[in-house]
C-alpha cells in the first residue's frame, strides 16, 4: 500500500509521502518529505495505514506529543511508539499529524477519532515500532526518509 | 540461502563457524528445501547473536527460523551470569510469553460439525478479538500487581478455571520473580481493559479435530484419539507485554555502551545479567509472562463457558499451555556439568524430553507437549519433547509455520472475503472483524507447516504425536 498525502495538502507538499515496504513476518512504514518533520508525519500517516485508511479518519479531536531521545533515529521510533500507545490506551486512530523537532525534543500534534470497528474495519494492532530497517536520513536533493519496521 | 555459507553435520544441522565477532558458532535446524528458502537475514541475525557476550555452545535456529528484530524468529540462545552473559529485550521479543495453549475436549468431529456454525458464533460473540475490543475484567492498581506476581494461578484464583489446569502450565501456572513493580504504569496502564482478549496478527482461536495420530502410545497419554476434536488458543501478554518491550529495548540500547556492550545490531538491545537494568528486565520480563499465562487462562474459561452452551457434552482439559517468546533461568548440561543459564526462545517452544523433572506427572513419560500452530486452513501439530533435544538445542524445537512472504505482499494476492469463503467450502468457519486481517493472515501467506514439522522430528528437536486440523477459526 502506499499513497500521497491529501489529507493536510495545504500544508503538506506533493513531495510528502510515505509507503510500506515489506518485512518478513511484519511490515515496514517509510515516510518521505522535504524536511525531516515532513518525513516523520508521513512515516506516522503510514503506521495509521498498517491499522486504517488514513483517508477516512474524521477529525474530531487532537492530542499532543512530546518525546525526547539521543539521535534522530530513536527519535523516530519514539514517535511512532508514543501514539502506538494513544491508540492502544485510547482506543482512537489518527489521520493528520504535525512535528516539530529542535535538536533531541519532538513535539507533535495529531488529529483523529475515537475507533469505529465498523467503518474503520481495522486490519491489525501494532504492538510496536522496532530498531529493524530503522533509518532516518537526508538524500543528496535534500529531501528526507523516515522508515522502521513496526511488530504486528 | 546460499549452502555454501554452511558446513552439514548432519542432514539437518547447518552449522556456521565462528568468524569475525562471533564467540560461539550458529546452528540452523532445517531440511535442505527449508534452508534454502530462508531470507539471507536469518543467516545475519543467527550470527549476530553468537558475537553477544556470555553466550554458551551456539546461537541456535529452528526450522520456522525467519527475519526477526535482533534474533531470528525461530532464535534459540543461552548465557551464563556468571561468564557476563547478557538478557535480551529483543531476544525475548515485543509479544512477551506468547504462547498456545491446548485443550481437549472429549467430543467427535461429528458432534462439533452439528452445531458448527452455532459454536463459531458463540465463540466470536464471547471472545474479544480484534483492534480496539476489551475484556470485561478490569484490574485496579492492586489488583493488577497480583496478577502480575500470580499468573494462571490468579485468574484461577479469581474463578476463571480449575487448579487442574495449573499443572498443565508451564512453571505450574505462576513464573517466578516477577517485579510488578518494574513494570511501568504505561504498561499498565495498556493492559487496563486487555484481559481476557485474543488479540490479532497471527493469534487465534480454534476448534480442531485430531485428523493423525503419528505417536498412539505419546497420544493416550495426552488424551489425544483421532476423530475426536481440540480447542487451542493462541496469543500472549497483549499491550502490557508490547509495552515493557518497547520501553526496555530502548532502554537497553542507551546503556550498551557504559555496560561495554558492542551492538552489531540495535534490535540485539541486551543488558548484563548481573546489572541493576538486566535484573528489572527480567522481574518486569516475568510479570509479562504471568500475564500471558493468566491471560490464556481467561479466554479458557471463556471457551469453556461457549462449549457449556452450544455443547454440554464437552468436557475441555487442558493438554499443556507452552510460551515461545520467554527467557527462562533453566539447568542444563554443558561439557557434561549442570549449568543454570537464561535460555532465550524468541519464536521457538521449550521442549523438555521425557522425564524432566519440570513435567507433571502424567506427562513425564512422553515428554513436554510441544504446540505448533499453523495458520487459518493449515494444519496444527502437538509434538512431544525429545531426550535428545537437550545437547541440540537446550530442548527447543520450532513454533509454527513462519511467514512465506510478508502481510504487504499477501494483502495484494488476497481478499478476505475469497479467504472466508474459498474456507468454507472446505468445511471451515472463519470469524475476524477484519477482512482486510484475514486476507494477511492468509494460508497461503505461510511456510509448509508440514515440512517444518517433519524437519524438527527428523533432527531429533521433537517428536511428531498428531495432526490438528481446523473446523473453527476466531482471527483477532
Amino acid at each position: 500500500m502506499d499513497g500521497d498525502s491529501t489529507r493536510g495538502a495545504a500544508v503538506v507538499p506533493p513531495s510528502a509521502r510515505w509507503e510500506h515496504f515489506a518485512h518478513g513476518a511484519d511490515i515496514g512504514v517509510r515516510g518521505f518529505g522535504v524536511t525531516r518533520e515532513q518525513a516523520f508525519e508521513q512515516a506516522a500517516v503510514a503506521l495509521t495505514a498498517v491499522v486504517t485508511e488514513p483517508l477516512g479518519i474524521a477529525e474530531t479531536g487532537s492530542i499532543g506529543f512530546a518525546c525526547q531521545a539521543p539521535d534522530d533515529e530513536l527519535l523516530l521510533v519514539d514517535w511512532l511508539n508514543a501514539l502506538i500507545y494513544e491508540m492502544a490506551t485510547r482506543k482512537w486512530v489518527f489521520g493528520r499529524f504535525t512535528v516539530r523537532i529542535n535538536g533531541q525534543d519532538l513535539a507533535a500534534r495529531a488529529w483523529g477519532e475515537a475507533l469505529d470497528g465498523a467503518r474503520h474495519r481495522p486490519a491489525v494492532e501494532v504492538k510496536g515500532a522496532t530498531y529493524t530497517a530503522l533509518r532516518v536520513a537526508q538524500a543528496a536533493d535534500g529531501s528526507w526518509v523516515a522508515q522502521c519496521v513496526v511488530d504486528v | 540461502m546460499d549452502l555454501t555459507l554452511f558446513s552439514r553435520n548432519s542432514g539437518y544441522a547447518w552449522e556456521i563457524s565462528p568468524h569475525g565477532a562471533m564467540r560461539v558458532p550458529a546452528v540452523i535446524y532445517a531440511d535442505e528445501s527449508l534452508v534454502r528458502a530462508m531470507d539471507h537475514k536469518v543467516y545475519e541475525q543467527v550470527c549476530n547473536v553468537a558475537m553477544l557476550p556470555g553466550i554458551v555452545q551456539a546461537s541456535y535456529a529452528m526450522p520456522d527460523a525467519h527475519w526477526g528484530y535482533g534474533f531470528p524468529i525461530g532464535g534459540v540462545a543461552a548465557f551464563d551470569a556468571g561468564e557476563g552473559g547478557v538478557v535480551s529485550a529483543g531476544g525475548v521479543g515485543f509479544d512477551i510469553s506468547c504462547g498456545v495453549r491446548c485443550l481437549t475436549t472429549g467430543l467427535q468431529v461429528d458432534a462439533v460439525m452439528a452445531v458448527q456454525k452455532a459454536l463459531a458464533d458463540g465463540l466470536y460473540r464471547d471472545i474479544p478479538a480484534g483492534l480496539g475490543s476489551s475484556g470485561s475484567i478490569r484490574l485496579n492498581p492492586a489488583a493488577m500487581d497480583a496478577m502480575l506476581s500470580g499468573g494462571a494461578r490468579w485468574a484461577v484464583e479469581q474463578g476463571y478455571g480449575v487448579a487442574a489446569d495449573l499443572e498443565r502450565t508451564e512453571e505450574r501456572g505462576r513464573m517466578s520473580g516477577a517485579q510488578p513493580e518494574c513494570v511501568s504504569a504505561h504498561a499498565k496502564q495498556r493492559q487496563r481493559d486487555e484481559m481476557g482478549t485474543l488479540g490479532s496478527g497471527n493469534h487465534y482461536l480454534e476448534v480442531q479435530q485430531i485428523a493423525e495420530v503419528y505417536d498412539s502410545d505419546a497420544a493416550r497419554v495426552m488424551g489425544l484419539r483421532e476423530g475426536e476434536v481440540v480447542v487451542s488458543i493462541h496469543c500472549g501478554s497483549r499491550g502490557l507485554g508490547h509495552q515493557i518491550g518497547t520501553e526496555f529495548l530502548k532502554r537497553m540500547v542507551m546503556a550498551a555502551t557504559q555496560h561495554g556492550i558492542t551492538l552489531p545490531d540495535r534490535e540485539l538491545a541486551c543488558a548484563p545479567i548481573d546489572s541493576a537494568i538486566g535484573r528489572e528486565y527480567l522481574g518486569a520480563m516475568r510479570a509479562g509472562v504471568n500475564c500471558a499465562l493468566a491471560n490464556r487462562q481467561i479466554l479458557t474459561h471463556l471457551v469453556r463457558a461457549v462449549f457449556a452452551r452450544v455443547l454440554p457434552a464437552a468436557e475441555l482439559a487442558l493438554l499443556y499451555d507452552v510460551s515461545h517468546n520467554t527467557c527462562k533461568v533453566e539447568e542444563h548440561m554443558v561439557a557434561g556439568r549442570a549449568r543454570a543459564l537464561h535460555v532465550h526462545r524468541k519464536g521457538a517452544t521449550r521442549a523438555f524430553g521425557p522425564g524432566h523433572p519440570a513435567l507433571p506427572d502424567a506427562l513425564r513419560p512422553t515428554g513436554q507437549p510441544v504446540l505448533i500452530g499453523g495458520s487459518m486452513g493449515t494444519a496444527s501439530y502437538v509434538l512431544a519433547g525429545t531426550q535428545a533435544g537437550e545437547a541440540l538445542s537446550w530442548s527447543s524445537a520450532c513454533h509454527g509455520a513462519g511467514r512465506a512472504m510478508s502481510r504487504h505482499q499477501a494483502g495484494k494476492i488476497w481478499r478476505g472475503r475469497q479467504v472466508i469463503d474459498e474456507l468454507a467450502a472446505r468445511g471451515i468457519l472463519i470469524r475476524s472483524p477484519s477482512g482486510r486481517g484475514v486476507a494477511e493472515e492468509a494460508p497461503g501467506a505461510y511456510k509448509d507447516v508440514n515440512a517444518v514439522v517433519d524437519a524438527a522430528d527428523a533432527a531429533g528437536l521433537a517428536r511428531k504425536v498428531a495432526l490438528l486440523e481446523p473446523l473453527v477459526c476466531i482471527k483477532g
